[in-house]
């Protein structure tokens, strides 16, 4: 692995080099200059220090930094591409190095797939940069003019045939300066690495069993924590008998802080165990109860709302007797699931904390932390090693916080906390549960005249920093607790709840209302697309209902309505790769449908057709198969496009078909897999993904990009299938029988 | 009392209690991190070892109930170096997003495999019911599965079932 390999030695090594020499901290370098900088490009513009991005060691190789975490996207491999290209450096002699609280550029969260438009950007600026401040201390030391000079492999040549190699270059490279933004990187048609397949960082340590997740990382003395958390939220400790429990063998002790509890042992089975008896210990006041979730999207939509309008568009009025249908749509609260329950990593050691995180960003965790454990940020260290999977903010700001409050309490010993399955379930924040009101008209044409969107929907992030207060989840319950502040939308044109609220389409009249809900009853943050899964689902969904309307095609009305060429481009291609036939007519044993969007209205379009089958007798839909045309711009790694395009189409058919988070009155009620069933082996589609590279496009985010698409193609592949519009997620077996009969 | 396990053919020593799940005396006292915790009840299949070539749960499995099991673990297959042909198929197909669920996969296609070289794919996919991905990766899981069974049973006899390549 290039990557850094965390070995229980390093973990010391890492823990000794807490003070590090030099500030990353972008308020620091900005101070130094006067004045409004200049803008630089990506994430250059906040971390304007070369040296923040790239290092060329004594032997001409590079070691680049980025503030962005790898989650599985595959997202270093990529960057790393991008940084051995404008470095014209070969793969093998670069190293990534990614997040750390001091050491890398400060870029906030990995989030919103903009990791390859902000940090891609910035190391393709800065490598670009330092290669050529490497040129000229070659042309000088050489007394040849720079522009004479090429370079091939980090050896830098004249035209006979005189070489100077980084190794021999670097001695006068001074990189603690401000990027100038000015050396153009290369032109596209000169890519030897990106663009091609690489191959991931990180996956032969994985399938081998390396140390490759937070959830590995060991040192010698690593004691083992655990937390209980209340039955409910908003729940206080009245009392806790824990005399046994500190009897219990391996207990080191019991923490309790207002009313959190937890507990730290030798041994990680002696914490488990604890963690039982300390559940069994503790008397609760219960907080206040849940709604009822029969009526949840109701009781949301009866909460206050701040109301905001988009995507205004006002031409001539639609006839009086126009047809017009209207629809209601829901999506349920859905939970990230990660497949390994959150965990960190944290030791107190000299009244100072470090903590290895899979936070998807180590500098908003390390604020948060400081104000949660009132220790200056200075002497925070936040780490980040990948996890399992997180599809947003799931647990893992929040373990961070835990393991840090045990570790507070046995200084010097590295405590690892890992979430039990129930904590992880009941306790993420979940994706918010959304409502969605549609009503449109014909002209006379069959075209959309009018349309009318509007949407319900809690907030999409209460990710650490996202508001004021303090957001980590223990900090609410310490003795002297420390709420978030109030939740707040996400701007458009990326949007929270309202993102891809507005319609892609083009249609003379238009309004969109958003109906923000700060008031949260059950606790939510963001999950993968945010509000574009729901938005998508029932945009698309209602496109079909109105081109059934028109008795038009589904795909022939929609490029009826787009003038976006890339739009029409992915719709056209999927429909030819899917053999797509106008006015087929379903039946159980086959329905197809089509769904598309343009992420946030920003980012890679996506288009997917899927096929799916229905058990008459108990209702269960099946995708037999899903394909898919994406547009992501110029194509860093095609194969890690691939991946995503197709993992998400996958994930997308999950919550679709199985998914919703359990409550009732007296709390969360999805604790495990059996009670937060989701898609397994024999269920899954096959899928076929093709790309359009466009090589003089900006490349764009794809992670979240088929989510939409997918659940909108199965959506009308049941309509299509049973002759029966489905408007409530999921659409699982139940409600797929109640409407087939 | 310390309890004996032979695992990935040699024998070790743990402290830990005769009741304490497999799972964490791998972990935490052999260093053998390959098995993962997923979710303590044998739903979702992360922990996944061979104890004497069967796929077991090695988060419920007590260590007091294994004698004198042989236990292999992913590491146990092969190594970074010198792979086995299921992992390298896995680096070949780039099966994993996240990977979390990797090992188990790897684990439960290993018995597959030894049972039948070379399976088809309805029957790798319902091998794999019990084991839960969460990014998507599942159609390549399957792809590196195959990939391994088709060059695993290239090299011998259709049928034979020896237990370990």
């Amino acid at each position: 692995m290039n990557a850094p390999i965390l070995t229980r030695r390093s973990f010391g090594k890492a823990v000794g080099g807490l003070v590090v020499a030099f500030s990353l901290d972008p308020a620091e370098i900005l101070a130094q200059g006067a004045g409004k900088p200049a803008p630089l490009p990506g994430s250059l513009n906040t971390n304007r220090s070369l040296r923040a991005w790239v290092r060329i060691g004594g032997d001409g190789n590079a070691t680049v930094s980025t503030g962005k975490v790898e989650l599985g996207q595959g997202i270093l491999t990529a960057l790393w591409q991008i940084a051995a290209e404008e470095l014209d450096l070969p793969l093998s002699r670069v190293k990534i190095y990614s997040a750390d609280t001091a050491l890398s550029p400060n870029e906030g969260q990995t989030a919103g797939s903009q990791s390859i438009e902000n940090s891609g950007t910035a190391l393709r600026f800065a490598c670009a940069e330092v290669r050529g401040m490497l040129v000229d201390l070659a042309a000088t030391k050489l007394a040849v003019p720079a522009g004479s000079l090429t370079v091939a492999d980090g050896v830098i040549l004249t035209a006979d045939r005189l070489k100077v190699t980084y190794a021999e270059a670097v001695a006068g490279l001074d990189l603690d300066k401000e990027a100038t933004g000015k050396v153009a990187p290369k032109p596209v048609t000169a890519y030897k690495i990106v663009g091609q397949p690489t191959p991931r960082l990180d996956i032969p340590g994985k399938v081998t069993g390396r140390i490759a997740y937070v959830q590995d990382i060991y040192e010698a003395g690593t004691v083992h924590g655990r937390v209980v958390r209340p039955p409910r939220y908003g729940s206080t400790l009245e009392k806790v008998d824990d005399a046994a429990v500190i009897k219990m063998p391996g207990v080191i002790k019991v923490v309790r802080d207002g009313s959190f509890l937890g507990v730290v042992a030798e041994r990680e089975e002696q914490a488990i165990k604890a963690r039982e008896a300390l559940a069994k210990a503790a008397t609760w006041k219960l907080g206040p109860e849940l709604p009822d979730p029969a009526n949840i999207h109701a009781h949301l939509k009866s909460l206050p709302s701040t109301d905001s309008v988009l995507g205004m568009k006002q031409g001539p009025a639609p006839a009086a007797n126009a047809r017009t249908l209207e629809a209601s749509y829901t999506k349920p609260y859905l939970s990230h699931g990660s497949i390994g329950p959150s965990c960190a990593v944290a030791t107190f050691l000299n009244n100072r904390m470090i903590v290895w995180t899979h936070s998807q960003g180590v500098f908003p965790l390390r604020n948060e932390l400081a104000k949660a454990l009132k220790l200056p940020a200075k002497d925070i260290r936040c780490m980040h090693v990948e996890g399992s999977g997180c599809y947003g903010q799931n647990g893992a700001d929040d373990v961070a916080l835990d393991a840090a409050l045990l570790a507070r309490a046995v200084p010097d010993k590295p405590v690892r906390v890992q979430w039990m399955r129930d904590d992880e379930f009941a306790w993420e924040p979940y994706g918010a549960a959304m409502s969605m009101g549609l009503k449109a008209s014909l002209d006379a044409e069959g075209k959309i005249a009018d349309w009318r969107y509007e949407l319900w929907s809690n907030t999409h992030s209460m990710r650490p920093e996202s508001t004021d207060g303090t957001n980590v989840l223990a900090s609410q319950y310490l003795a002297e607790p420390q709420m978030p502040g109030p939740a707040k939308g996400i701007p458009q044109p990326a949007g929270g709840g309202d993102r891809n609220a507005i319609p892609l389409y083009d249609f003379p009249n238009q309004k969109v209302l958003h109906h923000f809900i700060p008031d949260m009853p059950i606790r939510v943050s963001a999950l993968r697309t945010l509000g574009a899964y729901a938005n998508v689902f029932a945009i698309e969904s209602f496109m079909d209902e109105m081109a059934a309307l028109a008795k038009a095609d589904p795909v022939a009305f929609r490029l009826a309505h787009l003038k976006d060429p890339r739009a029409k481009a992915v719709i056209e291609k999927v429909a030819v790769m899917s053999n797509w036939k106008a006015g087929e007519a379903g039946s159980l044993s086959r329905g197809r449908g089509i769904g598309f969007a343009k992420y946030k209205n920003l980012a890679t379009y996506v288009a997917v057709v899927a096929d799916i089958e229905i058990d008459r007798a108990s209702g269960k839909v099946r995708v037999a198969q899903a394909w898919a045309a994406a547009d992501s711009g110029l194509i860093i790694n095609p194969d890690g496009l691939r991946n995503q395009i197709e993992g998400g189409i996958l994930q997308s058919t999950s919550w679709t078909l199985y998914e919703q988070v359990r409550f009732d009155k007296s709390g969360i009620q999805s604790r495990d897999w059996a009670s937060y069933p989701i898609m397994t082996m024999p269920d899954v589609p096959k899928v076929t993904v093709e790309l359009i590279n466009r090589t003089n496009e900006p490349s764009k985010g794809a992670g979240e990009a088929s989510h939409g698409p997918a659940v909108a193609a199965i959506a009308n592949a049941v309509a299509n299938a049973t002759g029966k519009r489905l408007r409530d997620l999921p659409l699982d077996a139940e409600r797929v029988k109640a409407a087939i009969g | 009392m310390a309890t004996s396990l032979k695992v990935n053919g040699t024998t070790h020593s743990t402290p830990a209690e005769p009741d304490t799940p497999l799972l964490y005396v791998l972990r935490n006292d052999l260093f053998l991190v390959g098995a993962k915790f997923g979710c303590g009840l044998a739903q979702c299949g992360a922990c996944t070892v061979l104890v004497d070539g069967r796929a077991t749960r090695s988060c419920v499995t007590p260590i007091g109930s294994l004698g004198n099991a042989e236990i292999t673990t992913i590491e146990g297959l092969g190594t970074l170096d010198k792979p086995h042909p299921l992992q390298q198929a896995f680096i070949d197909e780039q099966a994993a997003q996240c990977g979390y669920c990797i090992n188990g996969m790897i684990m439960k296609a290993k018995e597959l495999l030894d049972q039948k070289p070379q399976p088809t794919e309805p029957e790798v996919r319902q091998a794999l019911a019990g084991h839960l991905c969460r990014c998507g990766t599942h159609n390549r899981i399957v792809a590196a599965i195959l990939r391994a069974g088709k060059q695993i049973g290239d090299k011998k006899p259709l049928g034979k079932q020896t237990g370990r390549l």
